[in-house]
């Protein structure tokens, strides 16, 4: 276990590393959920929706999209010289590759998160304060979902010639059930109910983080059979 | 390391197919300690394939592959042995050269990674340019900074394709150097490469393959260069 875990973190650390040198991917990623915010600001009648019913799903489409950014990114980084080969013909697991690739995505979302959260408030006007906690805790949650079911996708996607396409089309309707109990607790937190209320929404969002982590972990060797 | 029968690399009737296609048909071969096996063939001949089952990275559909005692693809303790050198780089471009090279040293768990990455670099004399981006990189010293990301960990067993390739006269000198290097510490290496005179003057065996088979494969002092050249560019003629 603790290999396992010391060498997902190398290679998430590896991930990090190149992100941080290239910002390629993250600033697409907050650019992209930026114009997204204006965009459905700008679309959002006031009069017929309020501002509570909206951001919750506003939220949670930018982070679902943005996040894809980031996660199509997790093996594409692998691709150019087919450094891959280096990672698979090493002594390193091929769950720990899994994880340690999870890991740097859901590095990403929660940066792209940490950034988009204040926005949406500050552009509907949500008072955020009182409820930051539990809503950076759903957020984490979600993103653990959301990046487990991508990065397994990305994995799977990487070597087609229409990556960009598949990854969506592949990965979002296992997001289906990340995002729905992640909007509707969020819905809850942000409509000033209290967080006993969100604890229904917030059991079945562990519950798919811990299935989704278990089956991409141990789906994803499975990925690379040529 | 050695097998029961004294081989590091051992193969019986080794095949891979993709789809209805063979690209690797019934290859049996062995490699002992301190051999060095040339290995030719056309483009499209199945050497890559065959390095990559060697190397973990591709199962075989029929046959037997093993390093040592242990059967192919086999487990961690088993490709930590082993120094695969590809046509492809296998580099992280926003990294350095050390970082990619140290990367690569724990990711085989050697102690001291940073050491062992610098004395890497030095023996591929590539040291000076070590804080480089590889993206800023020629060809020839991103090649450099790949043969010393595989050699990294001293592998008792060294899967060279191509390894040549973009290099100098003092690149191709200092890899040379290397490969003796690791075969007079034991090392098996099966070098593929084009080059008659590159991959005979490291050998101790020479083999031709060609569409999946080994249609040739003798001990190298058995061979006559000049002989051997002429059948490998007929066969390459032939598949031209």
């Amino acid at each position: 276990m603790g290999e396992l875990l010391r060498d997902a973190w190398l290679i998430a650390r590896k991930d990090m590393s190149i992100e941080f040198r290239t910002r390629s991917a993250f600033l697409s990623a907050i650019v992209f959920a930026l114009l997204a915010i204006v965009i459905f600001y700008f679309a959002w009648d006031a009069t017929a929706v309020s501002a509570i019913d909206l951001a919750p799903g506003v939220l949670w489409i930018i982070f679902t999209f943005s996040g894809l950014l980031g996660m199509h990114r997790s093996f594409g980084v692998e691709q150019p010289d087919h450094a891959i080969d280096g990672l698979l013909a090493s002594p390193v697991s091929r769950e720990s590759i899994f994880l340690g690739k999870a890991l740097a995505s859901l590095v990403f979302v929660s940066a792209v998160q940490v950034i988009a959260i204040p926005a949406v408030a500050l552009f509907y006007n949500l008072p955020i304060g009182s409820v930051a906690i539990p809503l950076a805790m759903i957020a984490l949650l979600a993103a653990v979902g959301l990046v487990a079911v991508g990065t397994l996708f990305s994995a799977m996607a990487v070597n087609t010639r229409l990556a960009e396409l598949l990854l969506p089309m592949l990965a979002l309707p296992f997001f289906v059930p990340i995002v729905i109990p992640a909007a509707q607790a969020t819905a809850k937190l942000m409509s000033g109910r209290p967080v006993g209320d969100a604890v229904g929404w917030l059991k079945l969002l562990v519950a798919f983080d811990i299935v989704f982590i278990v089956a991409c972990t141990l789906a994803y060797p499975f990925t690379l059979e040529e | 390391m050695q097998s029961a029968n004294g081989a590091v690399v051992a193969t019986e009737a080794l095949t891979r197919s993709f789809g209805a296609r063979r690209a690797v048909d019934g290859v049996t071969l062995s490699v002992g300690t301190g051999e060095t096996l040339a290995l030719f063939g056309p483009n499209g001949a199945g050497k890559t394939t065959l390095l990559r089952m060697l190397g973990g990275l591709l199962r075989p559909s029929s046959g037997k592959a093993q390093i040592g005692d242990a059967i192919l693809p086999g487990g961690p303790e088993v490709r930590g042995r082993i120094g695969v050198i590809s046509h492809q780089t296998l580099l992280y471009d926003a990294l350095t050269a050390r970082e990619n090279v140290e990367f690569a040293a724990r990711l085989y768990r050697v102690r001291d990674p940073r050491d062992k990455a610098t004395e890497a670099l030095d023996r591929m004399r590539v040291l000076d340019r070590a804080d480089t981006p590889v993206r800023a990189l020629s060809r020839g010293l991103r090649q450099r900074v790949s043969v010393a990301r595989a050699i990294v960990h001293s592998p008792s067993v060294v899967l060279a394709d191509e390894p040549f390739t973009g290099l100098d006269v003092a690149g191709a000198k200092a890899l040379a150097s290397l490969l003796g290097e690791l075969r007079a510490a034991g090392a098996a290496l099966i070098l593929v490469t084009h080059n008659i005179d590159e991959g005979l003057g490291l050998a101790t065996h020479a083999a031709i393959m060609d569409r999946g088979r080994l249609v040739r494969h003798e001990i190298r002092s058995a061979v006559n260069p000049s002989s051997f050249a002429r059948e490998y560019q007929e066969l390459v003629s032939a598949n031209g």
